[in-house]
């Protein structure tokens, strides 16, 4: 028995949806082209004789002003789902059958609101005030017939629908290959295909078509799939009076951490990354995104608030960013430099704390023994307690990557961020052997690399030397390795190591030879030569 | 058959003589042995560095300090820090180093310390006191680069507190009042010839003095770091077959400049 539906369909979708998002005009001529075919255009356009499956040129013959714009199906569904949402709003179990297209079962909202006439009204006032998008609805029996009298806007009364198929086109089946066969049997109209007999239609079409027989019968009983709301898990505290100072601030999320730990734990989740919005009662937002290697709990969260807010109260300066909503204050400020300090004008009245990055989470197991967590959770604390001291970006964990030099196989992240290491499965030709130098310089000096006749060493496009190193002279200042600018004799040398390096960016082009020296005293160093200069890279300490 | 059994065990006085033997032979120990026994108070270190060290181990709660000579500015000072840090750190401890913003953080992977468990605090700043303080709460071994020097009454402070928490404080550079103090002598790299072969290994002379059990002397030659990365004592005389290609590769060179 099919299921009376009542089916939202939304004529245009994809242009609909370029005007919601893009901002293109919906009342111009305006073609959403998919393969250089017109895939859907709006009224205007075909009102100049713009059709479905033109090509661009044929359509832009027909109507030389059309607005062309690209296929996006991710903008088609995301532009749908404030619609979606204003029809859950309404009537509970919606299954969207694809953006544009919605259905649910007729039955709640036609006794609800007193009839299926009433209840088509109230959807289609609803959604265009709500979203300011016009709908059409069908009500059938079956999520295929309601859609066709969607189309049409027509509700078909119970027990109708097969009369009302009968007379529609063979194509309205949208199974190509099988329409194609049938108008060349002969059959014409969804009426005249289901007149055939059920048997010969499975013997000869096989499973798809004998289904396709049974919608063109009114016979659809496939039942709808109706999409479950995502939960909500942003938890948000109101203060009133607004909260003045950093610690009542980390007081009460610490208050809100533990509820937000509630609900994810009801779901069974765990976030990775949480964000923080803090507002004040002036109407400013502060949002941050914390990233969280392992799990976060009340007194982490609340520490994260702490770091957030106090760097925003000490008027930490801020640069201005366009995306993100870091800073809403117009009459900031601004520095010499072109920072603008953000610095809140009143108390915070209201904090939200959105989890991100949500990952099924069954509870952390123990070591059998203890053995595992103990130390590590002191070890936790002790690092927690630093950064408390010192701020969030003082205390690091090492990420070994790939890469050529030592040090950009290195990446720094704070204690507490995700550690994901990139690279290491790949060969990495030109990268120096072992053993690694035990002192990598952050910033390179430059030194002097000298033959035995005193003349600068350069190494030509075959990698050849221009002589064997004779000395080295590093320069004067805290930067060099505790010498005083007397040049060192070179006893050994290798390489040189060349690299050629992200050629096809022009920024990041690295073009360089690489050399172990071994100096007289008996210490190595390692030095790139790079624009016509020697850099000290790293010493073997 | 059970009850002869025991009556036979009560009639006799103290252990039976099986027991004695193989308590002689290091096989069987008491279970109050294990609560105050060096292995609980102290943390493991590299097979190279055990002669240097008293016990053949870093105590918990012991300071120590890592010094090279003035006359080589770079003569592995932090190839040692790496290699004091390895087994432990392998071992499951957390280390954290304070204060040395130009590790070669490969170098302690080749080395054998878990990167994992190291956690670097680069700049510490003015509050550095502090952050030791709280890194020796938590933390097995806490390592200290101060340039400068430090005031005795300071150092006395954090290693009291290194004391009481039970963790291994070891410093680069001077300390006042230190229990092993780590002085590098002397340091040759092989491997690199004029043109030909690369660094392979170090050959480091390492002295340790100190306080109390570690007054004596203890001297010590050491690959560091070794052919595989990590340190190895010098007197076993490892010739990889790297090391014969690098001298055939000398060898031939020096042919050449002769001819």
């Amino acid at each position: 028995m099919a299921v009376r539906t009542l089916t939202l369909w939304c004529p245009d979708w994809p242009v609909t949806a370029a005007g919601l998002i893009d901002g293109v005009d919906p009342y111009a001529p305006v073609a959403v082209l998919y393969a250089n075919r017109v895939l859907a255009c709006s009224a205007a356009a075909r009102a100049e004789g713009v059709r479905r499956g033109l090509r661009k040129r044929e359509a832009q013959a027909r109507c030389p002003h059309l607005v062309v714009v690209e296929h996006d199906p991710d903008r088609d569904a995301r532009a749908f789902e404030p619609v979606v949402a204003a029809v859950e709003a309404l009537t509970p179990g919606v299954e969207v059958i694809r953006p544009g297209v919605c259905a649910v079962a007729a039955k709640g909202p036609a006794g609800y609101y007193g009839g299926e006439e009433q209840a088509a009204e109230r959807l289609v006032e609803h959604i265009a005030l709500h979203c300011g998008v016009v709908a059409q609805v069908g009500i059938a029996d079956g999520v295929f017939a309601a859609l066709l009298a969607a189309r049409r806007g027509r509700i078909v009364p119970p027990g109708a629908t097969a009369e009302f198929l009968a007379g529609m086109d063979i194509s309205t089946l949208d199974r190509p290959e099988l329409v194609e066969l049938l108008r060349r049997l002969g059959i014409r109209t969804l009426g005249d295909f289901a007149a055939l007999p059920a048997g010969d239609v499975l013997a000869r079409f096989g499973v798809d078509g004998a289904y396709a027989h049974r919608l063109a019968a009114g016979k659809d009983d496939r039942p709808l799939a109706v999409r479950s709301p995502p939960p909500d898990l942003v938890v948000t505290g109101e203060y009133d009076p607004p909260l003045e100072r950093v610690d009542m601030a980390a007081f009460a999320a610490r208050a809100l951490a533990d509820r937000l730990h509630e609900r994810l734990a009801a779901y069974g989740l765990a976030a990775t990354r949480l964000g923080i919005e803090a507002r004040t009662a002036a109407g400013e937002e502060l949002h941050r995104v914390w990233r969280h290697d392992g799990l976060l709990d009340a007194a982490t969260i609340a520490d994260r608030v702490r770091w957030q807010l106090d760097g925003w109260l000490t008027g930490s300066a801020t640069r201005l960013r366009a995306h993100g909503g870091v800073f809403s204050d117009p009459d900031a400020p601004t520095r010499s430099d072109g920072l603008v300090v953000a610095r809140p004008t009143a108390g915070i009245d209201r904090l939200r704390l959105i989890p991100d990055g949500l990952v099924r989470c069954s509870g952390m197991q123990p070591g059998l023994w203890g053995e595992l967590g103990e130390a590590d959770a002191r070890a936790h604390r002790a690092l927690h307690r630093v950064q408390g001291l010192l701020g969030p970006e003082s205390v690091y964990t090492a990420v070994l990557g790939g890469g050529r030099g030592y040090a950009e196989r290195v990446r720094l992240v704070p204690w507490g961020d995700e550690r994901r290491a990139e690279g290491n499965d790949r060969p990495w030709p030109g990268r120096i052997p072992a053993p690694a130098p035990a002192t990598v310089l952050t910033e390179p000096i430059p030194v002097m690399v000298c033959t035995a006749d005193g003349a600068f060493l350069h190494v030509d496009e075959r990698l050849t030397l221009s002589g064997p190193p004779a000395t080295v002279r590093l320069p004067h200042g805290p930067g060099a390795e505790g010498s005083s600018g007397a040049p060192l004799t070179v006893t050994g040398w290798a390489g040189p190591w060349p690299v050629d390096e992200r050629w096809w960016a022009p920024g990041e082009a690295n073009q360089s030879v690489r050399l172990q020296l071994g100096v007289a005293d008996g210490s190595a160093l390692l030095v790139a030569g790079r624009d016509g200069t020697w850099w000290l890279e790293a010493v073997y300490d | 058959m059970t009850s002869s059994i025991v009556t036979r065990l009560d009639r006799r006085d103290g252990p039976p003589a099986s027991l004695e033997r193989l308590r002689a032979a290091g096989l069987v120990r008491r279970a109050s042995d294990r609560v105050d026994q060096a292995v609980e108070r102290s943390l493991p270190v590299a097979p190279a560095l055990r002669p240097l060290l008293p016990g053949g181990c870093l105590r918990r709660g012991s300071t120590v300090t890592i010094n090279g000579p003035a006359s080589i500015p770079a003569s592995g000072a932090t190839s040692l820090l790496f290699a004091v840090l390895a087994e432990a750190s392998a071992a499951g401890s957390w280390c954290a180093v304070v204060g040395l913003s130009r590790l070669g953080l490969v170098a302690a992977a080749e080395a054998g310390v878990a990167i994992e468990r190291l956690a670097l605090v680069p700049h510490p700043g003015p509050d550095w006191v502090d952050a030791v303080g709280a890194l020796l709460d938590g933390l097995d071994i806490v390592a200290v680069g101060v340039p400068g020097g430090v005031a005795p009454r300071l150092a006395t402070r954090i290693t009291a507190r290194a004391r009481q928490r039970g963790a291994v404080l070891v410093v680069v550079g001077a300390w006042p009042g230190a229990d092993v103090t780590l002085q590098i002598t002397a340091a040759t790299w092989h491997g690199l010839g004029a043109g030909v072969g690369r660094l392979r290994r170090r050959e480091v002379e390492v002295v340790a003095s100190g306080r109390g059990a570690a007054t004596r002397l203890r001297r010590a030659r050491l690959w560091l770091p070794g052919p595989s990365g990590a340190p190895m004592p010098a007197e076993t005389n490892h010739i990889s077959i790297d090391d014969y290609r690098d001298r055939a590769q000398r060898a031939a060179a020096q042919q050449r400049r002769a001819s």
